[in-house]
């Protein structure tokens, strides 16, 4: 059955502490999430995600306690302040992998994204030509020999 | 090189986040169409609550409803719950690639 969660992990032959800056760094954000970032990594600290074609999504760290847990949350809608009814949570763990890192993603909160009532007739319909959009773009992608 | 967070099936999932409606529909969808009368004596709710949950799935797209006689039959539509799933499977995809940039940049030092 369908859940409100995205669960993924990976192994990294690098240390947390190395992970952590990959994950927190302005500079290193950039390489793996949109393609400029702002952050102020303190609970409650503003994040800016920038993606040049598709403008900033807000954010707001949420836990900062490395090098083992960095989460926060990011308004899923572009230019909105982040809320609770427009955003999701992303959770970072690390754990040590012999000399390695576990690092494990979790984003939940998005059966708690809020629906206008006149959206919710219509939303389901109205978006079915957009995710087969963004699944074709997302697997041309994947399947593009890395650079 | 991130992909935008595209639209995304809000309707489908707040519908399921409720453990009764999630019920109704594997019930719709193991026993075919049904009325809300027996719905209720297969689940430990009300009919009246029955009607209530069943009117929100089919505000989700997720049920239709046709006449039979004096009652209405809800029928499952499996449409927006598969698009749902894949609009999942495709950020899970997204994830899969921002973690594997995260350690290709790790990874260098």
């Amino acid at each position: 059955m369908l859940t409100d969660r995205i669960e993924r992990e990976i192994v990294i032959s690098a240390p947390p502490q190395r992970v952590w800056q990959v994950l927190t760094e302005a500079e290193h954000i950039s390489g793996w999430f949109g393609d400029a970032t702002e952050i102020d990594l303190r609970p409650g600290g503003a994040i800016v995600f920038t993606w040049s074609k598709h403008g900033s999504h807000h954010g707001v760290v949420a836990r900062v306690e490395p090098p083992r847990l960095f989460s926060f949350r990011w308004a899923r809608p572009a230019g909105e302040p982040a809320t609770e009814g427009n955003s999701t949570l992303v959770e970072f763990t690390l754990s040590p992998d012999g000399a390695g890192t576990r690092l494990r993603m979790v984003e939940t909160g998005f059966a708690g994204l809020q629906v206008s009532d006149e959206d919710k007739g219509v939303a389901v319909k109205e978006n079915t030509e957009g995710w087969i959009a963004e699944l074709g773009e997302l697997r041309e992608y994947a399947e593009r020999p890395a650079a | 090189m991130t992909l935008r967070p595209g639209p995304d099936p809000r309707g489908v999932l707040a519908a399921m986040a409720d453990p009764t409606r999630g019920r109704l529909l594997a019930e719709l969808a193991t026993g075919g169409a049904a009325t809300a009368t027996t719905l209720a004596a297969r689940l430990p709710v009300t009919r009246q609550a029955v009607v209530k949950h069943l009117r929100v799935l089919a505000l989700a797209g997720l049920v239709t409803r046709s006449r039979e006689g004096r009652e209405v039959r809800y029928e499952v539509r499996t449409g927006p719950l598969t698009s749902a799933a894949d609009w999942l499977a495709g950020l899970a995809a997204e994830w899969d690639l921002r973690l594997a940039a995260i350690k290709r940049i790790a990874e260098l030092g």
